[in-house]
């Protein structure tokens, strides 16, 4: 296959696919559970407030937690019932730790709340960013970030081109591809509403051309729009926003900036689909097509509603036949290991494994690092793996830093090609969160060193101050009788005896 | 020979007046080593190094009276930054200062507390919130877990509790693996 005008990135990798397992079937319907539990931190930034209680009626697409100032998605009921309660319970997140649920009970009716279709055409910018902040879409190629924050833009620079990212480049995820054979006019439309805020000039889709029926639906359904279709080879991770910015325009973002700098804006096919459903027809982010794939008996595509046990999407895909009921979030290269089969669908999960010892076979045992520099050959942001390996390995975590440590995009190239097995990208990934807590805890030690100044300034005042009130009050004593004087000179004991107290009490 | 003296005395007198210039010019206010040890101390102002707080015992350690093992919040880790910006030899914590904890904030039972404000009084962060005869209560994000609030109080009702790991504060774990075995044995 011939590509026009593609940049090739440096590095990248190209894993089995292992995509056609899951196209076979249509984007599945999934019954409505037993139960939905909603995760109030669901995407980047504040944590939504909540808005319900227990024993509370609520209708499909109701907001039960609201967006807590700009970087934060509100979340709404995904189908009709009744709040049961709302606890910690567990999250698809590596740590496996507890965090703030709201649990609803379906009451099977799947009632809407009135839904309010938005004219976009005849509002302006800040209107429809105001309007699309209520409207929990996030970005749902992974990132989860607010959407309407991406939409807005700084008047310095405006935005020249969209860039709609359909390469879906990591095995086994086929959400996207899925989406679009489907529901291509939606995502057309979405694209052409997020540029007519963006006020972009053109749009650009990018996608593999592993996705051959996807890209021809697309470009049926863009025939009469300016959007360009633009075929990228198939090569992981191609659907990185910056990596996808390079192949389409050659244009590499430097460190520290963001696309919006340049004048380029990146949003998930998924996510301008929202937006679509969400202007056009008044219907807020609750669902999601999901991924659930691997040691499956019926690997396949489901639309799935956020809250959803994961335990029901793999019952509808047939259960599975291993033992080992391990399931990966995410894809291969990048997802984590699932803490349990109960947790919720959230706005992130795109794609569910199931793991088996076929599939991925047991982690060869670790050699020991020899320099070969294949990991350097295939980082796609030109880093120097196997030195920030070593600095990572000895916790000289300065040092790592210096060797930008934080560009690194956790894609797992370095680790696939490793000859002597040693899994890098947990090394950075434990690097980087140390970095981020020591820097946390050095800003808490700033804080407290400020408010313990502060506290000493104000007593130094008040000590002043008492003293000078004695003073004063010495003086005007002075001119009265020599009864009064005593009386004072008996106070002023007193205070001294108390000062001295308190003194003892604090050191 | 006396052109010589001349241009040395000239060179000097000249050195001198640029010398004495930038000292004034150029004079720095405080001792910047305090405030870089200051930087390196967890800031916890516990006063277990037997200062009154973190400034002091830095301004200590400046002067070469205090030894830089001194601090347990700040434990070996602290210790090993301190060796190295003053260039001395590492020394483990001085257990008889104490050991180095988990980090802990303060929580007040507040149906035990009666108001007295004593331990208001002795908080160096100002991070105990209540009047004379209301109940108080510890604002958790700014406590740093000195412990110098649990002697003053007459009704025990202060007890530290220790900061449990949440999905916000979570860290990814430094990696253990197998290594092959290539000896045969």
């Amino acid at each position: 296959m011939q590509f026009k005008n593609i940049f090739k990135f440096h590095g990248g990798v190209h894993p089995n696919g292992n995509k056609s397992l899951s196209t076979s079937l249509p984007i599945g319907r999934l019954p409505i559970p037993k139960k939905l539990v909603l995760p109030l931190r669901q995407h980047v930034g504040r944590v939504a407030k909540l808005k319900v209680k227990p024993g509370d009626q609520v209708l499909k697409g109701q907001i039960i937690a609201e967006a807590d100032g700009n970087v934060s998605a509100s979340i709404h009921a995904p189908t009709s019932g009744k709040v049961l309660k709302i606890s910690e319970e567990i999250l698809p997140h590596p740590s496996g730790l507890p965090d703030f649920c709201i649990t609803i009970e379906p009451d099977f009716k799947d009632t809407w709340i009135e839904k309010k279709p938005i004219s976009w055409k005849k509002l302006d910018r800040t209107e429809l960013i105001e309007a699309l902040s209520q409207s929990g879409i996030v970005g749902l190629g992974g990132a989860v970030f607010p959407t309407h924050m991406k939409l807005r833009i700084n008047q310095s620079q405006p935005i020249n081109t969209l860039v709609i990212n359909a390469a879906e480049c990591e095995p086994f995820i086929t959400c996207d591809d899925m989406l679009m054979r489907e529901r291509a006019d939606e995502i057309i439309q979405g694209a052409l509403i997020a540029q007519t805020i963006l006020g972009a000039k053109e749009c650009v889709v990018g996608i593999e051309n592993n996705k051959i029926e996807a890209c021809e639906a697309l470009k049926k359904a863009a025939q009469k729009t300016a959007i360009e279709i633009k075929v990228v080879p198939t090569v992981y991770p191609s659907g990185d926003a910056k990596r996808l910015i390079y192949l389409l325009m050659g244009i590499e973002v430097p460190k520290e900036k963001r696309s919006m700098d340049l004048g380029i804006q990146v949003f998930n096919v998924a996510t301008v689909a929202a937006i679509y459903r969400y202007l056009e027809l008044g219907e807020p982010s609750i669902s999601r097509v999901v991924t659930i794939t691997g040691a499956v008996k019926a690997p396949q595509n489901y639309e799935a509603l956020f809250g959803t046990p994961l335990s029901e999407l793999i019952i509808a895909a047939g259960g599975s036949p291993n033992k080992t009921k391990k399931f990966i979030m995410g894809g291969p290269m990048m997802g984590f290991d699932l803490p349990s089969i109960h947790v919720p669908v959230t706005k992130a999960m795109n794609c569910v494994i199931e793991s088996s010892p076929e599939l991925f076979p047991a982690p060869k045992p670790v050699m020991p690092c020899i320099r070969c520099a294949r990991c350097a050959d295939a980082c796609p942001v030109n880093l120097q793996p196997q030195e920030l390996y070593w600095f990572s390995k000895s916790s000289q975590l300065e040092k790592a830093k210096d060797y930008n440590l934080f560009d690194c995009i956790e894609c797992g190239c370095c680790t696939y090609v490793c000859p002597s097995n040693i899994p890098l990208v947990q090394f950075y990934r434990y690097a980087k969160s140390e970095i981020i807590a020591q820097e946390k805890s050095k800003e808490a030690a700033n804080t407290a060193r400020e408010r313990n100044e502060f506290r000493l300034a104000r007593i130094e005042r008040e000590k002043k101050e008492r003293a000078e009130r004695h003073a004063q009050k010495a003086l005007g004593a002075n001119e009265k009788q020599a009864d009064d004087e005593k009386k004072s000179t008996i106070a002023a004991a007193m205070e001294r005896v108390k000062q001295n107290q308190q003194e003892n009490i604090k050191t | 020979m006396i052109t010589a003296l001349l241009v040395m005395i000239f060179l000097a007198v000249l050195l001198g007046l640029i010398l004495g210039y930038s000292a004034i010019k150029f004079k720095v206010d405080g001792d910047p080593m305090v405030a870089r040890i200051d930087a390196i101390l967890p800031q916890t102002q516990c006063g277990q190094c037997g200062y009154p707080g973190c400034k002091p015992y830095a301004t200590a350690i400046a002067k070469g009276e205090a030894d830089i093992n001194q601090c347990p919040p700040g434990g070996d880790t602290g210790a090993k930054a301190l060796a190295e910006l003053m260039g001395v030899e590492f020394k483990p914590l001085n257990q008889e200062h104490g050991l180095q904890k988990p980090k802990s904030v303060a929580l007040i039972d507040e149906s035990t507390c009666i108001g007295c404000t004593l331990c208001i009084q002795a908080c160096p962060v100002d991070a105990i919130l209540g009047a004379a005869k209301q109940m108080h209560t510890i604002i958790a994000s700014e406590c740093t877990g000195c412990e110098l609030c649990l002697p003053p109080c007459p009704v025990d009702c202060i007890t530290m509790e220790p900061v449990l790991e949440n999905s916000q504060s979570w860290k990814w774990k430094y990696p253990v693996y197998n290594i092959q075995n290539t000896t045969g044995a």
